[in-house]
């Protein structure tokens, strides 16, 4: 895999002529307004005249490889090896992509892409075929693509993409193609490397932070602890004292030193002690009353997401009654590539080099910012060292351009970690109170579901928000388990933190309370925890993958001592997953992950290895968060600033995880999510299997100290 | 008014080859080579010895390049991603990262690899509790250490058959 050049980019847009130019139709089936000739050309699958496979969609890459997966899918269609696409990660450009938003998360890629891209690659395959039939005077059924070819089959005699492109550039392209059959697959669902991996082992991709701009300074800057408070001081001739340091530019709440190196910047910003002030009301807003404040909204009466049957009525005789209120922290995505960007403001003009999973929407803030129009704005994708949702919003951009203004210079602006985590976007902070009746015949009868929290989505939809979260409630209003009667709602609150996209989004909240509450339930009635779910769980998927993990994960044996086993299943994103946590305590309560037993069904496979790859992330990221994630506040501001004090699992740490991915050929489901959501219950399950203790208030590891 | 912290030429030895840079000799590794020796494989995480993503080589043995300053390696050999991946366990350890196909985000890895090598280097096959020992000191937010292990363990065996 090579970085596509501007010709590339000139072939896409068809401006190269000889080139076979296949729009992929992304958001087709998403778009209210457009129809297809708005849709043309707004992402691409091409071959160029030497044969190329090119490939550009609005999609990028921060570890979870959809760069190897779109490839696959195109190297499918167009029978060539998958090492043999050229793709590209595209600038930022909302109007080449419209009406599909050019974002990355909210595990949407696949799902979005595998249609569309395999009908551009199955028409962009006929056309080809077309032309050597018409060069052969043979029928088309008579011919085939291999190997970057087209095959006469009864001869055997081929002609290579590259003396096929202008005559199949030049012939109307086919309106429709049939795809190739799951029977014929010789890429999808076989094993394929990363694309990326090799150039990323040996240190020689470039992320965002390894952007080198010729002339370039760099800068790193000081945000305002405080949230929403402002710059008071800073002593500027101490800083400007530090060798290397060139500069010292003041903002409303921030201050930035400009330095040859980012040590002297380090150095400088040490020096220039900023000092901050902010109103007592910030100030002096301390972590226990924010989180008070989330539990208490489930006293309100809420928004009400979903609703049928008749709680009351289902409640009266029930035979069993169980209600519980779940809590969940504030995170931080602790990326492993700091927040950095590189910007460069002249002549009327900015230009722009980051890893972004919202290129269009960085684009579109930091022309805003600098209020230049949208064409005199270019922003350049680069690889991104994670995202979790992290690179979802735009400040780190920002930040930049409000910098770079400043100066003649282009400049890379790096956040320290601490700035980092002082200053990220965090997953709310939630509670949920969950009450189900179970009914006299075993069914349940009643289940009420009361979520509070902050609304990302009322935060970007301004006044349109009507009270209901569609994302925080993504999850509990489709659950795996009927009830007679059903209530979900909704209750925003918010504080002074921020809050955006953390990896498993809502749903995530709901399938830790989910899939908690039903555990709880199952052991209230004595009954075993997998059997409960199965007997009340009717979709045929989701009782496969809880029998997988039944199966292989030692469930029927007794743990020893100290061990115990929690199960959970989700069916989210499109995709069906169950796991078993095994987990040891100790005698001081200290809870050890042994060994996790996964089973997936995510519709077809495309890359079983990076399937497999996404369930040791998510189980791993999904453990370090359930077992000691938490963001704190005292005095208005972050109390955690590097890994000693927000504490990510280590290799030492890290679960044997065993993953059985159900074979079938269903329309392909998320995967960058999932494991992430079904791996929180299953741990605090298995916490309370090991110890008698359930935890109801994330982390887990504190929870269990306190229980 | 006098500059703090002094400017003069640091000569340091990376990947075989002798360079000359004008910096502070209190510049942390990490950063000389990052910003002024433009060898980019070498990652900033954490800056504090906590995440080893900015591990390299100094006369053989793991440092963390953002606790290393400059004049701590004056005289000594500093390999760094680059440098190791030109030799024998640097290769045998990239031959089994793509076979095992550890990398996620990658961000961490040439880190890990670096650590891997010291690791490695001392203890020529590893079991999974001498990997655990060993890497420890090196954080993945993507999660690969399954493969990282599996990984090390492939490496070593292509590194002892190399030397066979």
């Amino acid at each position: 895999m090579t970085t596509a050049t501007r010709r590339d980019v000139l072939i896409g847009s068809g401006i190269v002529t000889g080139a076979l130019v296949v729009p992929v139709a992304l958001g087709a089936g998403r778009s209210r307004a457009a129809g297809a000739p708005a849709l043309a050309g707004n992402a691409w699958l091409g071959v160029d005249a030497a044969g190329q496979v090119t490939l550009a969609l609005p999609k990028t890459e921060m570890g979870q490889g959809i760069l190897t997966t779109i490839t696959m899918i195109a190297a499918e269609e167009l029978a060539v090896r998958p090492d043999q696409v050229k793709v590209s990660i595209p600038d930022g450009d909302a109007a080449r992509f419209a009406p599909l938003s050019q974002e990355t998360g909210g595990s949407t890629s696949v799902r979005e892409v595998w249609q569309p891209l395999r009908q551009a690659g199955a028409r962009a395959r006929a056309a080809l075929v077309a032309a050597a039939a018409r060069q052969w005077g043979v029928a088309d059924a008579q011919c085939d693509a291999q190997g970057g070819a087209v095959v006469h089959l009864p001869s055997g005699k081929t002609l290579p993409y590259a003396a096929l492109v202008a005559s199949a550039a030049a012939a109307p392209l086919p309106s429709d193609a049939p795809v190739r059959p799951a029977s014929a697959y010789k890429v999808i669902g076989r094993f394929q490397r990363r694309l990326d991996g090799d150039a990323k082992a040996r240190g020689t991709a470039e992320f965002g932070i390894d952007v080198v701009v010729p002339g370039m300074k760099f800068a790193t800057l000081a945000v305002c602890p405080i949230f929403g408070g402002t710059l008071a001081g800073v002593d500027e001739a101490a800083a400007r004292a530090v060798s290397g340091v060139t500069g010292v530019i003041r903002g409303k709440d921030v201050v930035y030193i400009l330095a040859d190196n980012t040590w002297a910047a380090r150095q400088g910003l040490a020096a220039a002690r900023p000092q901050w002030t902010a109103p007592p009301a910030l100030a002096g807003a301390q972590h226990a009353p924010i989180i008070a404040a989330v539990a208490a909204a489930l006293d309100q009466p809420g928004f009400v997401a979903t609703t049928s049957g008749d709680l009351d009525a289902a409640r009266k005789g029930a035979a069993h009654r169980f209600s519980a209120t779940y809590t969940q922290p504030f995170l931080a995505h602790a990326t492993m590539e700091p927040g950095n960007c590189v910007a460069h403001v002249h002549d009327g003009q900015c230009e722009i080099w980051t890893g972004s999973q919202v290129p269009s929407d960085a684009r579109k803030a930091a022309a805003k910012r600098l209020d230049l129009a949208l064409d005199k704005v270019t922003l350049h994708n680069r690889l991104m060292g994670g995202g979790f949702g992290r690179r979802l919003e735009s400040d780190l951009v920002e930040r930049c351009v409000d910098l770079a203004r400043h100066v003649p210079f282009p400049v890379k602006l790096i956040w320290s970690r601490e700035e980092d985590m002082a200053h990220d976007w965090y997953r709310p902070a939630y509670a949920d109170r969950i009450d189900i009746a179970l009914g006299a015949d075993g069914t349940i009868a009643a289940w009420e579901h009361k979520i509070a929290g902050s609304s990302i989505i009322a935060r970007l939809m301004g006044s349109a928000f009507k009270g209901v979260d569609d994302d925080v409630v993504e999850g509990a209003i489709t659950p795996l388990y009927a009830a007679a009667a059903r209530k979900v709602t909704f209750q925003q609150v918010e504080s002074l933190v921020p809050t955006s996209w953390w990896r498993g989004v809502g749903p995530l909240r709901s399938a830790f309370v989910m899939e908690s509450a039903v555990d709880e339930v199952a052991h209230l009635i004595g009954a075993d925890p997998i059997a409960f779910r199965l007997a009340h769980i009717a979709d045929p998927r989701a009782q496969v993958v809880l029998k997988t993990v039944r199966a292989l994960s030692d469930w029927a044996e007794s743990p020893a001592p100290g061990v115990g086993r929690g199960v959970s299943v989700i069916h989210l994103w499109d995709t069906y997953m169950a796991a078993v946590a095994e987990v040891h305590v100790d005698k001081d309560r200290q809870i050890t992950v042994k060994r996790v037993t996964v089973a997936v069904d995510c519709g077809q496979v495309i890359s079983p290895s990076g399937v497999i790859a996404q369930i040791d992330s998510g189980v791993i990221f999904g453990t370090s968060a359930a077992l000691y994630g938490e963001i704190t506040i005292a005095d208005g501001r972050v109390e955690q600033s590097n890994f000693h004090d927000y504490r990510v699992l280590r290799i030492n740490e890290a679960p044997r995880i065993h993953t059985t991915v159900i074979d079938n050929h269903e329309q392909p489901g998320g995967m960058g999510e999932p494991p992430n959501a079904v791996i929180f219950p299953a741990l605090a399950n298995a916490v309370f299997a090991a110890t008698g203790k359930r935890v109801r208030a994330l982390p887990l590891q504190k929870g269990l100290l306190t229980a | 008014m006098p500059k703090v912290g002094s400017i003069m030429a640091v000569t340091l030895t990376i990947n075989g080859e002798r360079r000359s840079f004008d910096a502070s000799p209190d510049m942390p590794l990490l950063w000389l080579l990052r910003d002024v020796a433009r060898l980019t494989g070498t990652k900033f995480g954490c800056a504090a010895g906590l995440c080893g993503a900015c591990s390299v080589l100094v006369d053989g043995v793991r440092v963390f390049g953002c606790q290393t300053p400059a004049s701590a390696a004056v005289g000594k050999a500093i390999t760094t991603i680059e440098g190791l991946t030109t030799q024998p366990l640097g290769k045998a350890l990239i031959a089994a990262w793509n076979e095992v196909d550890v990398v996620q985000c990658g961000y961490c890895q040439p880190g890990q690899i670096v650590a891997a090598a010291a690791l490695i280097a001392d203890n020529p096959q590893p079991d999974d509790a001498a990997i655990d020992a060993g890497m420890s000191g090196n954080i993945c937010r993507c999660g690969t250490y399954p493969r990282i292990r599996a990984a090390i363990r492939r490496a070593a065996e292509l590194h002892a058959g190399d030397r066979a």
